[in-house]
């Protein structure tokens, strides 16, 4: 949840000119150096641990860097290369993992922007009960992706799990494999990824709803919009920022897939579901060689900045 | 017409409601069976008979010490909230009410991390607390990711948000700035920092993907790490599994349950809002 991303900034509350005036006069009053100080805790942290990994990053991404060996020669793009020339020990694995983040990215992504916005709708207005659904809806978004990775690991298991079990009670195939064959294991990875976090978008639609004034609705209902219509040129263009907040968010999300895939269906068929974090993260943090992990997220970071800014040129091109 | 809308409307939300909570009922009814219980096929929804096998197991186990998880997972996600709230809500004073050289590139700087993915710093990140020699120890738990953006961004929001003027009166009355900041803002600011609180508790108790990697001896796991080995070490036998599980989601849940109201809001507002 922390990696929450504020698309309203630009149009944050900006304060108004007379606080402004005065909030000067009040920091008159205080020492020169006392604002550095209410930043400094949080400065050392950021420092360390938010900007210094940036570049900390690229710099180790340039060199033989294995944590074991003591000798880190400068390489250049060698680490880039690798990714990219087929007689590489890496390239076979780390485009096999690519691909599996891809396939789960494009699969899961239009389920998460439209599923929460359908539930959100049915949510929208105000009836008994509705905190009660607001609240089972979001739930298990506040588990962990340990915990709901062991429990459908369970829920899956093709022979004890309930959902195969429910399955062939009511006469369907009772057998699939769900964990362990394609394409099941794409449609449990989903799945669950979907019912995990689709209440976290739905709040944030149901925010957005709650943004696009009435008298719109009112408006077109006097000039005998149907509900479709209503739905089309009222509710969609109202939601366009929140449509971009959650669209970049769950690509985001869905690009950094680790959990559910190491705990449900651990990578299996063969390596055909390991995905790119986890590659990035047995590289470096299992077999050590930071070098190559290294040239490998910022790869993928670059990847997602351009997917990001894609995201934000299509949406303000149909604005203006 | 409207009373055909809402019979449908409660219909797909019953329908819905059993899709989500089904699978967390299920979890919390299957640690309470035994192993045999577990097995039957077709399945018995609830345990014949109703056992502490499962707990059992896992709070009697050597090998794997899963109360020691748990009080570890609780240690770091407590301390883990309170860096984040000190750090933050002070950060967000200086850059929501003082003016100073910088102010705008260190905002600038903070809000653009928000927009990294945050795998992309978990090599260099791992470089450097192990110079640092935190491997393995709680400290890794706790303090890399306190550098929380999110949480500076959203208190500065908010403290913008709170009329100057109530400052005013006490700098008039002679406060200095870290008593208008403690004594006037934090106390008016007691919603964005229950939010905050509860939302970086939720992220460092769930978190995963760092302290798989990055904690290794069997005393020193939080609780979802060590919930890898206890897959591991009772393969099939689900009660005990589920029953990590449960240990796992009650303390999240219960925190949910009375704050349901705040983090809702909080994520709807942080997402859009400010």
């Amino acid at each position: 949840m922390a990696d929450v991303i504020e698309v309203g900034a630009a149009r944050g509350d900006a304060p108004p000119p007379a606080g402004r005036t005065r909030r000067r006069g009040a920091t008159e009053r205080g020492h020169r150096a006392t604002p550095y100080l209410f930043l400094a805790p949080y400065l050392v942290l950021f420092l360390v641990f938010g900007l210094a990994p940036i570049l900390f990053g690229i710099w180790i991404s340039l060199h033989q860097w294995d944590l074991q060996l003591p000798n880190r020669p400068f390489i250049g793009l060698e680490n880039y290369r690798d990714l990219f020339s087929s007689d590489s020990a890496d390239y076979a694995d780390w485009w096999s993992s690519v691909r599996a983040t891809a396939i789960f990215t494009v699969l899961s992504v239009p389920l998460l922007v439209v599923v929460p916005l359908g539930l959100a709708l049915l949510l929208n207005e105000k009836f008994p009960g509705r905190t009660f659904f607001r609240a089972a809806f979001f739930a298990p978004y506040v588990l962990g992706v340990a915990v709901i990775g062991l429990l459908w690991r369970f829920l899956l298991d093709a022979n004890l799990g309930l959902v195969n079990r429910l399955l062939g009670a009511v006469g369907l195939p009772a057998d699939t494999p769900w964990v362990t064959d394609v394409p099941w294991a794409w449609v449990s990875l989903v799945g669950v990824t979907v019912w995990w976090t689709c209440g976290f978008n739905a709040v944030i639609y149901l925010a957005g709803l709650q943004d696009i004034p009435a008298e719109l609705y009112e408006a077109a209902r006097v000039d005998g919009a149907t509900a479709w219509d209503r739905f089309r040129h009222v509710t969609l263009p109202g939601l366009r920022p929140v449509l971009l907040f959650v669209l970049t968010t769950t690509i985001l999300a869905s690009a950094n897939v680790f959990g559910q895939s190491f705990l449900i269906t651990q990578g299996a068929p063969g390596e055909q579901t390991r995905t790119v974090v986890w590659r990035i993260v047995d590289e470096g943090l299992r077999n050590y060689d930071v070098g190559q992990a290294s040239a490998m997220s910022v790869l993928f970071a670059l990847l997602l900045a351009v997917v990001s800014i894609v995201n934000f040129r299509l949406f303000r091109y149909r604005e203006d | 017409m409207t009373n055909v809308r809402r019979v449908a409307r409660y219909g797909a939300l019953l329908l819905i409601t059993a899709v989500f909570v089904t699978p967390l009922v299920w979890m919390a009814l299957t640690s309470l069976k035994t192993y045999e219980d577990a097995q039957q096929d077709p399945p018995s929804w609830l345990p014949h008979p109703f056992s502490t096998y499962g707990f059992d197991q896992i709070l009697n186990n050597t090998a794997n010490p899963v109360l020691r998880w748990f009080l570890n997972s609780m240690l770091a996600a407590s301390l883990h909230t309170l860096l984040v709230l000190v750090t933050a809500s002070m950060a967000a004073y200086a850059l929501a009410r003082l003016r100073f050289r910088g102010r705008k590139v260190s905002f600038a700087l903070i809000v653009g991390t928000l927009f990294l993915p945050p795998t992309s710093l978990i090599i260099p990140n791992f470089v450097i607390a192990d110079q640092l020699g935190w491997i393995d120890t709680l400290t890794v738990i706790v303090v890399p990711g306190a550098a929380s953006a999110f949480g500076v961004f959203f208190l500065r929001q908010f403290f913008l948000s709170i009329p100057a003027e109530l400052e005013e009166a006490a700098v008039l009355d002679g406060a200095n700035h870290w008593q208008v900041f403690s004594q006037v803002l934090l106390p008016l600011s007691k919603p964005a920092l229950a939010t905050l609180a509860v939302l970086s508790f939720l992220t460092n108790w769930n978190d995963f993907l760092w302290p798989v990697y990055v904690l290794f001896s069997p005393e020193r796991l939080t609780l979802p790490a060590g919930l890898g080995l206890l897959q591991g070490a009772y393969v099939t036998d689900y009660p005990v599994i589920m029953a990590g599980a449960v240990l796992a989601s009650v303390p999240v849940l219960i925190l949910f349950v009375l704050a349901q109201r705040h983090i809702i809001q909080g994520v709807s507002r942080s997402g859009l809002k400010g």
